[in-house]
Parts: structure tokens; sequence; C-alpha cells
């Protein structure tokens, strides 16, 4: 059965005299070649050259804030249940009179980590979570680490900047930026 | 003035063996560059500008990797192996003439010294000899490391070089004939005027020569000793660190040596048009010593942008073309490369009689003439549609 129309008949007919001296084929497959010497290269020098790599690139994990700089996870779990490589691991912690600046609800992570040996950056917790808290940011990318005790990423690394939002305006289906907590789920 | 003579000599000698190592080691730099380059790549530029400290930093993996010698190895051919391949490699470019001479003005005494490690009247048998010596370091190292794939390689390269040497031998026979003389500088001047370089006058015997001369060094489409498709690494596939290092830098040398020896055979040596009225402006302007000197230099420079663009070729037809079947190879050497050969020295041979100097010309037009023929006679391959 075809599968295709990509496949090519084998012709296993007695070659020409032409064809047995092999120098014209010989030459023209040099003539193919040295054009290519002189072709654009397509190679990207990636550590200083970075491609875009579009809206939907799952890299760096981020804890986003709201607009008014509060946490927004509530360390629900939902995130590491639904994580299939069971990165992702949390401690609870009831927000106390005083905190109301630094967490949105009553409930939040003391303790949020991600070991970054573990994760497979499928995207399922970004999915999973119902406070639109994590996401994998298209625009960056986890480093690269040396030694074991940089592997596992702590809410020093995970919660945004603020100076240092994340938005992810590339996309032009996404109409808010996911600052706003208008961002629908779909969206992303 | 006997221990002036051998000074000076060591002295050249002592140069041509760095020259040869660096064109070696910058050959695979070469290499991969052609190679990336030819396949819209970059090649190896992060070790330095443009990479240029890439043969460097390769030479210092080799050394500090394992020198790993199987239990079940025959020990002392396993090292030699490598050791013989070098040798032979690195011996080989002693004769030939890298430039007319460099003159030396002493008590008002000029002194010429010929730009050759030494010149010797069988310089072509002498690189034949040593040449095929060269695949004993293959062979050795091939057998000594008591490996299947190895062994067949070995064995491969062994009745490839049997098979092809002797074409080679044959192509250059005609121009034996032609020269009357087995001395390299001989054969140089024979190819004074530009329209004498033997690659017009033999045009059928260059084409062998430079197939044959592929096949020799073991060089794609003929790398059958060492093909990884087939024979994982063929005969260097025990060998590892420095050992590995000097196999692969053997081929480079081979290369460098077979480049220059077909740029002598073949295209000149060291003359280019018009060279002795530039060497005679040269002298009467600047003088005997600095001018003839200045002359040798270009020479030299001209020399090496032959062995270069042929370097490069080696490089680009290993890229272009895919390899051959060990009994394409075989039929290929013996049924077409041999009988060819030996027409080309017979219709040489009648020219000569004859004061024909562009006699070969004619096999190579009858060759033509049959191929285009065949080709507008054959029927257009027609690319059928399959019946699903």
């Amino acid at each position: 059965m075809q599968l295709t129309n990509r496949s090519k008949q084998v012709s296993n007919k007695e070659m020409t005299l032409a064809e047995k001296m092999y120098l014209p084929a010989v030459i023209s497959g040099l003539g193919i070649t040295i054009r290519h010497l002189f072709r654009k290269k397509v190679t990207i020098q990636y550590p200083e050259v970075k491609k875009y790599l579009g809206p939907i690139y799952r890299g760096h994990h981020v804890l986003k804030r709201d607009e008014q700089g509060r946490e927004r996870c509530t360390a629900c779990g939902l995130c590491a249940v639904a994580c299939p490589a069971e990165a992702i691991s949390m401690v609870a912690a009831e927000r106390k009179k005083g905190e109301e600046k630094l967490y949105r609800e009553e409930k939040y992570a003391a303790v949020y980590e991600i070991n970054m040996l573990r994760c497979i950056f499928c995207g399922l917790c970004e999915e999973a979570c119902p406070k639109q808290a994590v996401y994998l940011r298209h625009d960056r990318m986890v480093p690269v680490f040396q030694e074991r005790d940089q592997v596992i990423y702590g809410k020093d690394r995970l919660v945004e900047k603020m100076d240092d939002r994340y938005v992810r305006a590339a996309n032009s289906e996404v109409k808010a930026t996911p600052t706003e907590p208008s961002l629908t789920r779909a969206a992303t | 003035m006997d221990l002036t003579v051998l000074i000076v000599r060591g002295i050249i000698i002592l140069v041509l063996f760095v020259i040869t190592l660096v064109i070696a080691a910058y050959s695979t730099y070469g290499e991969r560059k052609v190679a990336a380059f030819l396949q819209d790549r970059l090649g190896p530029n992060r070790a330095g500008p443009w990479g240029l400290m890439q043969p460097l930093a390769d030479a210092g993996k080799m050394f500090f990797k394992e020198d790993f010698i199987p239990s079940q190895a025959s020990k002392w051919l396993f090292i030699l192996g490598p050791c013989l391949a070098m040798l032979t490699a690195l011996m080989s470019s002693a004769v030939i003439p890298f430039g007319d001479s460099i003159r030396f003005a002493w008590n008002n005494i000029n002194y010429d010294v010929t730009l050759q490690g030494t010149e010797i009247n069988i310089g072509v048998l002498y690189i034949f000899g040593v040449v095929s010596l060269g695949v004993y370091g293959v062979m050795v190292g091939g057998w000594a490391s008591n490996n299947k794939f190895s062994l067949l390689g070995a064995i491969r390269a062994a009745s490839q070089n049997i098979s092809y040497e002797i074409a080679l031998g044959l192509s250059i026979i005609a121009i034996l004939m032609m020269t009357g003389s087995l001395s390299l500088r001989a054969i140089v001047n024979e190819q004074a005027s530009f329209f004498e370089w033997n690659v017009f006058t033999q045009p059928l015997g260059f084409v062998i020569f430079l197939t044959c001369a592929f096949a020799e060094c073991n060089r794609t489409p003929f790398d059958l000793p060492e093909c990884e498709t087939e024979l994982v690494g063929g005969y260097h596939t025990e060998y590892s660190s420095m050992k590995l290092g000097f196999y692969l830098f053997a081929e480079y040398i081979n290369m460098f040596v077979s480049s220059a020896f077909i740029s002598t055979l073949y295209f000149g040596g060291f003359h280019y048009p018009f060279m002795n009225e530039v060497g005679a402006a040269l002298e009467t302007s600047l003088g005997a010593v600095t001018g003839h000197n200045l002359a040798t230099a270009i020479q030299f420079v001209i020399f090496f942008g032959k062995i270069f663009f042929f370097i490069f070729f080696f490089m680009w037809v290993r890229w272009t073309l895919p390899r051959f079947r060990y009994d394409q190879l075989m039929n290929l050497g013996w049924k077409m490369f041999i009988p060819l050969a030996i027409l080309n020295v017979i219709v040489t041979g009648a020219g000569l009689l004859f004061n024909i100097k562009y006699a070969s010309w004619l096999i190579a037009i009858v060759m033509i003439v049959l191929a285009a023929t065949s080709m507008s006679r054959a029927p257009k391959r027609e690319i059928v549609p399959q019946q699903s």
C-alpha cells in the first residue's frame, strides 16, 4: 500500500558508458557541493545569539505576583499533583496579620521548590494552577548548573522580581498580560 | 665542505619537517572547516579567532586521553603500527623540490642551495618505495589489535594499495618516458612552459594518478580500510590517545605529500607562467643574491598555493562522493585503470616516436566521444509513478 507519493522507483538498468566512467557524475557532484561553499550559513552562534523560540516555549519557571506585588500562590498543591516528574514540593503556611501586602490569600507557600533535574518542562503545573501563579517563561531558559546544590530552585529563584516582571506579550492571542487577573486559562 | 652540506641539508630537512607537521595539523582544522562550509555550517570557531587554536586543543585532548592497549593485542606490534605510519609519512617529503635554490654570498662567492630535502636521481622511485611502506603501518596496527574489524580493515588496506599502486605506477611511466629521468627536479624543469605542464600533455594519466592517489591515501571515496559504517573504525578501532592521533596525523601528512607530488608531477611544481622573466627582472633590479632569493620565495609560495588547492580538492571530494563498494573499488582498479594506464603508455610511446607531445589526448578525445554518444543514445530514465 502506498502511504505517500514520495517513494521513488528504483531503476536497476545497466549503466551507460558515460555513467560507467563516473567522471561526468563526479564533476556535477563537485559542482553542487562547491555552490554550497558560498551559500549563507544557517548556524546560529548559540550562547551569543539566541533565536526567538515563540510565545509558547516552556522555559524557566516563575511564581507570579499580582498587580499589587502579592504572591498569588496559595500552596494548594495542585501543581505538585499534576507534575508527572514529581519535581515540585511545597510547605504551606498561614498568613499572619500584617502580611497582607505579601500574600494575596490567607494561605501561602512558605517553601516552594522545583527540582530542575527532575522537571521535564511539560507545563502541566502551569495548566493545573487555579490561581495563575506558576508559569513557564517563554523568554528565559533554566541556566546550566555545575553543582548538585544548584539543582533545587527555591522561592528565591522562582518568585518574580517586581522590577523584572514576566509578560508574555509576543503571542497575539494573549490579549491581557499575565500580570492581570483577567488572564484566562484558554488564552495561554 | 661535507660538514657544511650536512648542516645545510639538516636545516632544510628540519624546516620541511616543521612545515609538514604544521600543515598536517592545520589540515585537520581545514578539513573540518571545509566540511562545515560545504554543508552550510560554520565549523570550529570557538578555540581562538576563527577557531585557529583548534589543532592545539585537539592535540591536547589526544595527549590526555587514556592510552589503552587491549590485553589480547600483540603489544609491541600494536605500538609499532602508528609509529610506522607516521615515520613513512614523514619520510616521503624529502625529495620534493619546493623551489629553485637559495643563494648565499660568502667571501664573494655565491653558493646556491637547492630548496629540497635532498636531490637524488631516483626521487620518484624513492617516494613510491616509502609510500608503499606506509601501508605496513596500517596492516601491522590492524593485525596487532586482535580485533576482527581491525583485521578486515588492514586486509582491505593491503589489497587496495596493491591494486592501485600498479595503476599509479603505470600512469607515471608515461611521464617518465617523456622526461627520461626519475629525478623530480628534472621532471619539474621539463614543465617550464605553461602548455607543457604534464596535466596538458597527459590528461588521462593525470586523472588516473589523481584517483589512485586518493586510494593510496585511504581518502573517501576509497576510505574502505577505516569506513565507520561497515568496520566501526577499521584498522584503528582499538586505538586511542596519541596512537590514534598518529594514524590520523599520518593520513593528513600523506595527503600533503601526495598533493605536493601531484603538483610536482602534473602542475609544473614551483613553475608559473613567465617565471624566468620575473626571475631575470628581479635579479637585475635587486642584485643577484636578493633578487634570486625573492624569486625563489615567489616560487615557494606558488608551489604551496598549488599544494593547498590539492589539499582542498581532497577535502572537497571527500564531502561530495559516497564511498565505493569493495567490488566496485576492485573493478575500477583492475579492469579500468590498469588497462587504461597501459594504453596511455603505449599511445604516449607512439607519440614520442613521431614527436607528438599531446598524443595522449587521443585516448581522452575517444573516451569523451564514446561517452557522449552513449549518453545521447541511452533511453531517458523515466520515473514511473508507483501503482498503489
